[in-house]
Order: C-alpha cells, then structure tokens, then sequence
C-alpha cells in the first residue's frame, strides 16, 4: 500500500508539486527568521562580550525602580570622584570612567542617520584602549574637539580624516575633527547606527555630564578574580551605584538586544504559522479533491481486500511524503527568504546588521518537523473521507462518496465551533486578570477556531454567494460565464474549501487595515480636539527627544504666542511604574484640555513645585480625588510630594500627556538631564509661512530639531505605524500567495475531473477560447467568495479588537477594502492562467473517450 | 495456450457448496416509489462450477452479483461463502474474507495504472501482506501468456492483455469463488474469444468456482450452468448449452 501511495504521487507529478508548494512557503517562512534572527545574533553575539573582554569589572548607575525600558529613560550618572577611589583600591589595575548617550553627526545641517537606527557616542580614553568600546581601526584617538566615527558610516557619507563635522547631544551643536575610524567590539556593521567617540571632557560637556560619569571600568590586577574585584568595588560604592563583573555587564547589555530579537522572532515565526495554516488547507482541500477522482482505484483496492485502516494509512503516507518534500524545499528557499527580509527591513527604515547568515541545525530540525506535521494533520480528514469510499464504487461509474457518519452535524459542529472561536477570542479580549500570554492565547486559539468554523460553514453559503457573484459573469460572459457560475455552485463544498484558503490572508489583511485605520482616526482626532493650533518640534525620527536648548531657542522665536515644552519618562508613583509628565505654564494656551470636577486650564499655571493633574483612568484606579496625595520618584532617586489639582479626561486617541504630569521645574529639580519630548508652539497669526520660517531660523543650531505644522506632525507620529503596516501586508502576502496556489491546485484538478465534460462542449461547438474564460470566470468566482468572507470576516474581527483597545475607534478602511476586493479578482485570474490553458489545449477526441 | 496439470500443492476441493444463497430480495426506496431489484432467490453454486448469471438490463442480475461478493446487503436473505454467513458480516471481517476467499473480474479491468503487470497480479497478497509462491506465479503468469508482459504498465498493454492480468489477479489466491462482472464488455470479439476460453480453461485446470454476470450468448456458452433472471426471479436453467441455446432462451424471455 505504500507503494500504491507513493508510486500514485509520482505518477502525478505536477499535481504533487502544486500541492506540495502550499507548505513550501510557510516553511521557507519558518526557515527565514530563524535564519534572520540567528544571524543578526550571531553578528551581535560576540559584541558584546568582545566590549568588555578587557573589563574585569563595571560601575554603573542604579535607577531608584526598574525601569520600563519605553520611555527613553536611563539610569542616572554618578560623581566622577568615585574614579580616583576605585583606582586606588589594592586589587585594581586600572581604571577608566566614561559616559554616552545619544548623540547625532551634524553633516552640512542634517543629521546623518540611516533609517531609525540609532546614533550613539561614547567616551574612549587612548591611553587605556583596553577598557574600551570601541577598536581603533584607522587614524587616532581622539583629543579636545575631536571624533571618531564608525567605518561604516563614514564609508557611507564619504567621511575623511580630518574633515570637520557637527556632533550634538544634549546640548547645541560643537563642531569637531574626524580623527580616527573604529570598529565597535569586533563587528563592522551595526545595521545603520551611527557611532563616534570622543575623550572624556568632550563627551562630558556633549553629554551635560561635566564632573559626573555613566559607568566605571575597572581592571583586576593579575591573579584576582573578576568577582573578588567587583567585591572589593561594592564596598565603596555610593547610593543609586552598582557594580557588576565585565562579563555580566556584557549579558545586560545584551538583554535589550535579545529581548528585541525574541519579539522579532516570534513575531515573524507568527507569520509563518499562519502561512502554514493557509497552507494545511489547501493540502486538505487538494487531497479530498484528488480522493473523490481516485474513488474507482480505492474501491477496487477494498474489493481486493484492502482494510478501511490501510486505505486511511496510504492518505496519510501520501501527506507525509508531501510533507517532507515541500519541507526539503522549504528550507532552501527559506535561505532566500532569509536575505529577503533583510531587505523587506531595509526598505521600511529598519536596517538590521547582517554578518553572513547563519542556518543552525535547529532550523533545520524545526522546518521539518513543523512542515511534516502540519501536512499529516491536514491530510487527516482526507484519509478518513477516504476510508468512506465502499467497494462496490469499483464497478459503479461516477459514484459520490456517501457521506460520513457526522456529516448531518456538520452544520452544527461548525457553527459550534465558530461560536466556540469567537467566544475565545472575546474571552481573551474582556476577561480580566489575564496575563499576556494568557490574552494572546486565547485570540489566538479562538480566531484559528473562527476560521475552521467559517471554513465549514461556508459551504452552506456557497451557493447563493456564487450565484451573486457570478452574475456579472453570466451577463457579460456568455455561455462561458454562465456555465463557469454553475460549476462554481456545482459542488458547493469545494468551492468552499478552495475559496478559506484565501479568506484567511484577506481576513487578517483587513483586520490590520481597520486597527491602522482606528489608531490614525483617534489619534487624529486626539490631535485636533486637544491642539489648538500651531507648530510642534519633534526629533528628526519623530520619536527620541529633544534638548531643552531647542525649546528655550524656540521660545525666543519672534512672533511666539505661547510654547509648550513637554517632557516624560518613568516615574515610581504609588509602587508602580508609570510614565510622568511635565510642561510649563504656556500649555494654557496651547491646549483644549476637558477637565473634570470643575477645573480648567488654569491648572497648568498652578503646578508649581507640588501640583500635579491625573487622567481619568488613574485617577479612578488609584481613588483619586482633588487634593489627594502623590508620591512621585525619579529614577535618581529624588522624589517629590505632589497633590493632584486636576483630573482631566484624555481624548481616545491619546494625548501628550502621561498618567501623571507636574511642571517643569519640578521635573528638572529630581530628573537627570531632562530634554523635551515635544514642543508645541503657538505663533501670532497661526499658521503662515512667515512664522514657520522664523521658527526654522531660530532652531538652526539644533538640526535634529524638526518644525511641523499640526498636519505635518500627525502625518510624521503615524508614518512609524505605515511603515509596520507594510511590513505586516507583505508578511501577510505570502499566505494568499500560498492560497493562490491553492487555486491553481483546484482548477487543474477539476479540469482534470471534467476531461470529458470539456470534450463534450468542445464538440459541441465551444471555442478554446470560451472554455478559457470558462475556467478563468470560474477562478475569479472562487477568489471573490473568499475575498468577500474574508474582508466580512476581517472588519468584525476588526471592530471587536477596535471595542476593547482604549486608544482605537472603528474605522471602516474603505479604500483598502475595494483594493482587497480588486486584489482578490487578481488573484483569480492569475491562478486560472494556467489551468484556462490546459483546459482550451486539450484534444477533444481523447478527451471525449478519457477514462 | 496448453493447460497445464494442476500445480503441486494445489488443494483439492470437494463438490460441496462454495456459495448458497437464500430468499434473497432486494428493495432500493420505499413506499410507492419503491424498486425491487430481486424478489427472491435460492441458489447454489457447487465448487469447481462456473455459472453464467443471464438477463436483459433491469433484471437484477448485477445486483444479484453483487449481494453474492458481498459488495451489497440484501434487504432480506442470507448468502453464505465457504461455510460462512456473510450478510451480517462487519466490515473488517468482510475485508478479511475478500483476501483469502472472494476473486474479482471487473469489465473495467480496474488495474492500478502505477503499478506494473507483475506488481498488480499480487496485489491481493501485498495487501494482505503475503508473498508469491515463486513456482504458482510464474506458472499463472504464463498460463496467461503474459510471461513477456511481466514488467509493462496497464498503459503499455493492450485491452485483452489487462483484462488477463485481471484474470491472473483474481486467482493468484486461489480463491473460493471468483465473481467476473460482463469480462468481456470492453473487448473486441477476437479478444473476448480469447478471454473466455483463458476462464473456462483455468476453471478446469484450478478447479476455480466462477460466478460470470453477462449479457452475451457466446459468453454465457462457456459455463456449466446459466440462470436467467427476469424482473428479480430465476425463470429458467440451461446446463452446458450452446451459443443458439441461449438465444433461443433470450428471444423467448424478451417477448
């Protein structure tokens, strides 16, 4: 029977690979971000442990509470008195301090940055090159006034030695030389970021660190062990300080990386599952299709004493063997896939450092397995359909499989199973107490059941959804296109089957076209309920934050009404760690704010050293009224005492500030080196040339600043989420590439099916090119019925999710719609390319007498 | 084609009943619309005999065939094979009986077309995971002159040549009967001559019971004993007729 199995698939080679394809792409899929991650790892790997490979032990800041890591807040400096006693300790053979941040290279006004990736700067000591970041790779260390840059990037701006370049901070812009080209730990690329090094006094004055230090690193004399060392440290470290060995130093640094690259993974791995599922319908669809054609040989191999469990064994011999196959496949593709999505980053501003790719044994193993599984699973129900077929179809013509013994509750079972889903999904949604794995599981779980459960309804809507679709057909396509809309309603089931496969990509296509669609209309109509009018200053990549010199220049601007500068970071507030806000009295007139109980925007100009306005939520969660106490801690550990003098009730889309906001004086007195998020800046006669000209004039020493008009600033905050949605529509592509060969599978196999049929209306006088059409119409029937689920489909899921997230109103996307819709009509031609003309190529005569 | 002896080993079976079957009816639908294939049968088919099953179209001798193989449950009636009751029979204990005691020719051929003469011939041993005696498969594989043919594909053999690897397959298990469904209805007449004689003449040399449904004089011709069935009933019995026998019978029953 194996034989029979196997011997069976080689003989239908084409059908055979136009199944196997369906699991192909998901593995490659698989088998890409494992390769993708693994090879941004491997290239950030050795970095990290390559930056402190000199180091025996590290002095760091120590935050007052563990921070939220969202908030571009970090820990706070210390004293740069504690070098000298560090370096005086007996086991200590020397020590260096530095301090970093973010600093940006100001190349003829504009800073050089490649996409979003960051702009870092560092203190280097050339005397002591061992304790540092960075690897001299031409030129010299850096004196006063002067930089070494990246290789990479000055290879990219066609930087020279000695060639004069803006840097900036915290603070303004200082001009400074290139002096030298470096390396960081041993990589050459770190995937777009910018990186310099200055000695320490510069860095100390770019980075408002005069007289402080970021971190100490210390090196053990020979013999003394890394920890006996950072021992001997502890004891003489200050508050808010700690001290770690170099190696562990090494592993947190590297804990933000891999986190990222954790979420990357499994946000990618994801897709590809949801490429494979895609794809276990359709292997399911093609083998059920190739079953009901097979139906004499299996009857005849029960006649010759065949058991039902043999027959079910060769199905699933069958799915396996596919399966290991398009897994084989998979993977070499996946390699493919791999430089792919390197690239698919790139495109969107979101450059990942590459070093070679790496395919570990893992990849390999998982692929397989993952491609294998799915693929037995999904020729299960076939393999049992098959078992149905009674020996007596041997010598019956043309007979129909009886129906199983479940199939009058098929109707039940799958509106059982969608309600199932959905009740799932709206768990995972609502319910209460949840963790995140908990809510994602339960989504994730639930939509898969809404999508089996659609799946099996939708045979019982096929017929009237196809007689409405194929109208158009049946109008302006003649015959053909009546005969198409009839075969599309000939078996309903099928139909049905090869129609989910597209649902699904369309579905979830427009479930993220409706969340896009919600947060871009809240946060619209955030923007414009809250702000007035005017200009904001945001960072050139609309995210890092500003100097306060920028918003203290901005102020100064002829023609300024009122500015308001805002800043934000984390906060420990009642035991929890919040973002904090603060803004100075000048939001009065910049902002339309709803207060509740009374208050107004004479709040703002009450804030004072003690005031403090909450929002609503956390008001309400934390029993908040008028004059209720705050407690509010910095990272550095000050803190301030506050009482709350306004609730106000934010807008859905959000608004500039955080749960809880004081002024900004009270802020810069517990806060190390504050600097604004935005500056919203209100100019006489609002929104004219003249005055945003002034403003870019006054900001020209601050070229990571940008002016935006209030349009300007809602397009810059929402280009970050297109940039995802791109991202997401073209990982998502894959899987109605992969239902589109699902269709082509379909097609081919009931021409195959209807080789005499199609002989017959051949010789009865339909051209090639009416069966073409035939075939083509029929396809694009097909595709519509799944578009047309699926976009259904996507918008309920879609209002659902937009229900429960605070921050998203519904938003019908009406234009992606009609381009899915369109997408969808695509699809079926071009699926029906090929099958169209296997269909008008085939020779009537053999045709009419095909057994 | 010479007949061989009887091959060594080959059992030989004592004239009792390979097939009995008894009150057999057969009802498809109900109530007024109701058609009764078979009214009412009794029949016996003594082992080594071939019988030919005779009657025009609708009357019921395919689904008499059929209820015999087991491939159909009579509405009312039992059938029993070798001494067992097969009408009430489970579907794995029907499975088992197929491989060791039930043989099938079909008109189609239903050969499986990725498998070559040799591979299909044995199937029913590959399936119940036997192997060939050597000596018995060479020996039926040229009995049926396909010792050339070993190796070819369905698609490389020509009508008559399938329907001998059909024939070689149903008794390569040497079973206890073996039901041919109208054998020669897909074969030129030279061919179907040459079928005909291949089934008579292994029914004499294996000893092979055979049950034959046909609608052809001359094929009916070869068997010890014809029935013919008329709207579900037997009406009448030849044994070893000729050719002109059994159309006389034919024109009689048609009118």
């Amino acid at each position: 029977m194996i034989r029979v199995a196997l011997r069976g698939m080689a003989r239908r080679k084409l059908r055979t690979a136009l199944t196997a394809i369906a699991i192909v792409l998901g593995v490659a899929l698989i088998t890409g971000t494992y390769v993708l991650t693994d090879s941004i790892k491997g290239a950030f790997g050795g970095i990290f442990t390559q930056v402190y490979r000199g180091t025996d032990a590290t002095v760091t800041g120590k935050s007052a509470f563990t921070l939220s890591g969202q908030n571009n807040t970090t820990a706070p400096p210390f004293a740069e008195s504690l070098l000298p006693k560090i370096r005086q300790l007996p086991d200590v053979a020397d020590a260096v301090g530095g301090v970093g941040g973010n600093a940006h290279l100001i190349l003829d006004g504009k800073v050089v940055h490649f996409g979003g990736a960051p702009n870092l700067g560092f203190s280097v000591d050339p005397k002591r090159p061992v304790l540092n970041s960075l690897k001299l790779v031409d030129g010299k260390w850096p004196g006063a006034n002067q930089v070494v840059i990246d290789e990479a990037t000055a290879h990219k701006k066609h930087l020279q030695l000695g060639q004069r370049i803006g840097v900036q901070a915290s603070g303004p812009t200082l001009r400074m030389t290139i002096s030298g080209l470096v390396h960081f730990g041993g990589a050459s690329s770190l995937g777009g970021a910018t990186l310099s090094g200055f000695n320490l006094p510069t860095a100390q004055q770019l980075f408002q660190r005069v007289g402080k230090l970021d971190q100490v690193r210390a090196k053990a004399k020979t013999g003394v062990a890394p920890a006996k060392l950072a021992a001997e440290i502890r004891a003489i470290l200050p508050p808010h300080t700690q001290v770690r060995t170099g190696q562990a130093q090494a592993k947190e640094d590297a804990k933000d990386t891999d986190s990222f690259l954790n979420f990357l993974q499994d946000f990618l791995l994801a897709f590809g599952g949801i490429a494979l599922f895609v794809g276990s319908f359709v292997i399911a669809n093609s083998l059920s299709i190739t079953i009901t054609q097979r139906t004499r040989e299996l009857a005849t191999l029960r006649t010759l004493g065949a058991s039902r469990r043999q027959v079910r064994r060769s199905i699933v011999i069958e799915g396996l063997a596919i399966g290991a196959i398009a897994s084989v496949a998979g993977i070499g593709v996946g390699l493919g896939l791999g430089v792919g999505l390197f690239k698919l980053f790139d495109a969107v501003g979101f450059t990942l450092p590459n070093n070679g790719l790496v395919l570990h044994q893992r990849t390999v193993i998982v692929a397989l397995i993952v491609g294998i599984l799915v693929t037995v699973l999904a020729s299960l129900r076939p393999a049992f359909r098959a078992t149905r077929v009674p020996p007596i179809a041997a010598v019956r013509e043309g007979s129909e499989l009886p129906p199983g013994r479940f199939a009058k509750y098929r109707p039940i079972g799958s509106t059982l199973l969608t309600v199932l889903g959905f009740g799932l999904l709206i768990y995972g949604l609502f319910a209460h107490g949840l963790g995140t794995k908990g809510v994602l599981l339960s989504m994730g779980v639930g939509t898969l059941l809404i999508f089996l459960g659609v799946a099996l309804l939708a045979a019982r809507f096929a017929r009237p959804l196809a007689w409405v679709l194929g109208a158009p057909a049946t109008r302006f396509g003649g015959a053909a296109g009546a005969l198409a809309r009839d075969n599309a309603r000939r078996n309903p089931q099928r139909t049905a089957s090869t129609a989910s496969a597209l649902m699904i990509g369309l579905a979830l296509v427009t479930l993220v076209s409706v969340m896009a669609a919600g947060i871009t209309k809240s946060f619209r109509g955030a923007v414009n309920d809250l702000w007035v009018s005017g200009y904001a200053v945001t960072a050139q990549n609309n995210f890092d934050p500003i100097p306060i010199a920028a918003g203290n220049a901005a102020a100064r601007t002829p023609g300024v009404q009122a500015i308001a500068n805002v800043r934000g970071g984390d906060a420990q507030i009642f035991n929890g760690v919040h973002q904090a806000t603060a803004v100075g009295p000048g939001a009065a007139q910049i902002f339309n704010m709803t207060w509740l109980d009374g208050g107004s925007n004479a709040v703002f100009s009450k804030l004072g050293a003690h005031g403090a306005f909450v929002d609503k939520g956390f008001a309400k969660s934390h029993h908040l009224t008028i004059g209720s106490p705050v407690q509010l801690t910095a990272p550095t550990g000050k803190g301030v005492a506050l009482h709350v003098i306004g609730i106000f009730d934010p807008p859905t889309g959000g608004s500039p500030f955080g749960p809880v906001t004081i002024s900004d004086t009270a802020w810069d007195k517990i806060y190390d080196t504050p600097q604004n998020l935005y500056s919203f800046v209100r100019m006489r006669g609002g929104e004219t040339d003249a005055a945003e000209a002034a403003l870019v004039n006054q900001l020209k020493a601050f070229p990571n600043a940008k002016v935006q008009t209030k349009k300007q600033f809602v397009d810059n905050q929402i280009s970050g989420l297109n940039a995802i949605l791109n991202v997401l529509f073209v990982l998502l592509a894959l899987s109605v590439i992969v239902s589109l060969f699902g269709i082509i599978n379909t097609l081919v196999l009931t021409v195959f099916e209807r080789t005499r049929e199609l002989g017959m209306l051949r010789a009865i006088g339909m051209t090639r090119r009416q069966v073409r059409r035939m075939i083509r119409a029929e396809s694009v029937i097909t595709a519509l019925m799944g578009g047309v689920i699926g976009i259904v489909l996507g918008l309920i899921l879609g209002g659902l999710l937009a229900a429960r997230i605070d921050f998203i109103v519904f938003a019908l996307p009406w234009v992606q719609v009609v381009i899915f819709g369109v997408a969808a009509v695509i699809v079926g031609l071009v699926a029906a390319i090929f099958p169209a003309r296997r269909a008008g190529k085939l020779n009537v005569l053999e045709a009419l007498q095909y057994e | 084609m010479a007949v061989e002896e009887q091959p060594k080993g080959a059992v030989v079976v004592p004239t009792t009943s390979a097939v009995e079957a008894r009150g057999l009816t057969r009802r498809y639908g109900e109530g007024e619309t109701a058609v009764d294939a078979l009214r009412g049968i009794d029949l016996d088919v003594r082992s080594g005999e071939l019988v030919a099953v005779m009657g025009p179209s609708g009357s019921g001798k395919s689904t008499l065939m059929h209820i015999l193989a087991g491939l159909v449950k009579p509405t009312t009636g039992t059938v029993q094979i070798a001494g067992t009751e097969i009408t009430g029979l489970d579907d794995s204990r029907l499975t088992r009986l197929r491989r060791e005691h039930i043989g099938f020719v079909f008109q189609f051929f239903n050969l499986l077309p990725m498998l070559d003469a040799e591979e299909n011939v044995v199937l029913p041993l590959s399936i119940a995971g036997e192997k060939p005696d050597k000596a018995w498969l060479d020996s039926l594989l040229s009995q049926m002159g396909l010792a050339e043919r070993r190796k070819h594909r369905p698609a490389e053999l020509s009508g008559g040549q399938q329907q001998r690897v059909a024939i070689a397959r149903s008794l390569v298990t040497r079973p206890t009967i073996l039901f041919a469904d109208e054998p020669t209805g897909n074969l030129d007449s030279k061919t179907a001559g040459e079928i005909l004689e291949l089934m008579r003449a292994s029914v004499d040399a294996y000893g092979q019971t055979t049950v034959m449904v046909t609608h052809e004089a001359r094929s009916a011709a070869i068997a010890h004993r014809i029935l013919f069935l008329e709207d579900g009933l037997i009406v009448k019995e030849l044994h070893d007729a000729s050719q002109q026998d059994v159309l006389a019978v034919m024109n009689s029953l048609g009118t």
